[in-house]
């Protein structure tokens, strides 16, 4: 199974969302590197925006993962309540 | 000449303070939130008593019935410290200045039925009372109270009455004269409708018990008369006479739903800490809610007329169910 990825800036605001997909996927594996953050994970990945808003404390709209986000590979599902990477489609 | 171009990945050799690594272990760093927080109320080497109360230590875990393992177990769901407590505030204080700008530039209070605004008046302005009221209360929990992570989002919560007060305030100038703040006062003072939601507010005020105070303010007050008089009252001015009191009365609404989330998380820590802990706050919860009950019932029927009895007994309801979901007795 291919692996899909999601990478990130290093912030405050990315620190809860990758604590939040990692709680989600229990797959993920978390790659550090200078100022950014890259989550690998087996054939899927879900974001939950239940999950951040509940790290953060505030609500979230997912669209703001744009903000932050550099780069990803695998078949985008957006819908208001979570965004998923997979290679279904 | 030939450069060559390398990433030193330097990881940092302490995530966070100390003392907040033995909270929260030493591998991840800490959210700013945790670090304004966590252990920021000083708890040793005070070598004297307060003189005006020698029973107690200046910051002392007995001045409630309440007991708790670890008082920095209140986290706050909204996360605020004072940094994102103000940008939070600034927001939506931008929005009310918007709404009231709106409201004067196109002289909708003017054009405002009378009926509607003498109405609106007659509730929301002997409320500025009210408020300062929660202000003070708030202020006393967080004077009295243990731990920064409590203490903390009681003095936001009484700097948010505080604003409250001065938006109705505008409110009444809005609509009407200054002349009409003064009205308000004489009601608040003198009706006989208001005088059972005064007593209630000025016996807080003596309340020793600060986890008390919270039920009797935050959880049981706020929690009965928000709904009634920003949810059920505006919704009545809005079918009657159009939504301008909504836009006037924007922030509270808001407020209330924002800050509910954090009672709640508050309670459920609490009552979930112990058995003893579960049964004082049902206790504190019914008669208080009691009194409030009572209290309101004369506001409600001013306010919404025939409807008065059906909304309490739904408020009721609503209020009862929500304190089973964070663990108390209804």
């Amino acid at each position: 199974m291919s692996n899909v990825f999601i990478i990130f800036q290093t912030n405050e605001d990315t620190r809860n969302i990758v604590e939040a997909i990692l709680q989600d996927n229990d797959a993920a594996t978390v790659n550090e590197q200078p100022a950014m953050v890259r989550i690998d994970s087996p054939g899927n990945l879900t974001i939950k925006r239940a999950s951040i808003e509940d790290k953060m404390g505030r609500d979230f709209d997912l669209q703001e993962l744009h903000v932050n986000l550099i780069s990803l590979s695998g078949n985008i599902n957006e819908t208001d309540d979570e965004f998923s990477l997979s290679w279904k489609h | 000449m030939h450069l060559d171009l390398r990433t030193v990945s330097i990881t940092p050799l302490r995530q966070t303070f100390d003392s907040i690594a033995e909270r929260i272990g030493s591998d991840k760093p800490a959210s700013r939130y945790q670090e304004a927080t966590l252990d920021v109320q000083p708890d040793a080497n005070f070598h004297y008593r307060p003189l005006w109360d020698p029973e107690h230590e200046l910051y002392d875990v007995s001045r409630t019935a309440i007991k708790m393992q670890d008082w920095y177990a209140f986290k706050d769901p909204r996360q605020f410290y004072y940094g994102t407590y103000t940008l939070a505030r600034a927001r939506m204080q931008e929005t009310a200045e918007g709404d009231f700008d709106f409201v004067e530039t196109r002289s909708l209070a003017t054009s405002y039925p009378t009926t509607a605004k003498d109405l609106a008046l007659q509730v929301l302005l002997p409320l500025r009372h009210v408020e300062w009221g929660a202000n003070m209360n708030n202020t006393s929990m967080c004077a009295y109270g243990y731990g920064a992570a409590i203490t903390q989002a009681c003095l936001f919560n009484a700097m948010d009455h505080l604003g409250m007060a001065q938006y109705l305030t505008r409110t009444g100038l809005l609509l009407d004269e200054p002349a009409a703040l003064d009205a308000a006062k004489q009601t608040w003072l003198t009706d006989p409708k208001w005088q059972g939601l005064r007593r209630y507010v000025e016996d807080t005020f003596v309340l020793k018990d600060w986890f008390e105070l919270f039920i009797a303010q935050n959880l049981v007050l706020n929690g009965l008369l928000y709904p009634l008089v920003y949810q059920h009252f505006d919704q009545a001015l809005s079918v009657q006479a159009g939504p301008v009191v909504s836009m006037l009365t924007r922030f509270q609404s808001e407020w209330y739903a924002e800050t509910s989330k954090w009672v709640n998380a508050t309670l459920k820590i609490a009552a979930g800490e112990s058995t003893d802990n579960q049964q004082l706050l049902s206790g504190w919860m019914k008669t208080y809610r009691d009194r409030a009950i009572t209290a309101l019932a004369p506001i409600a029927a001013l306010a919404l007329a025939d409807k008065a009895n059906a909304v309490m007994t739904e408020l009721l309801e609503e209020f009862n169910t929500r304190a089973l979901k964070f663990g108390l007795t209804p």
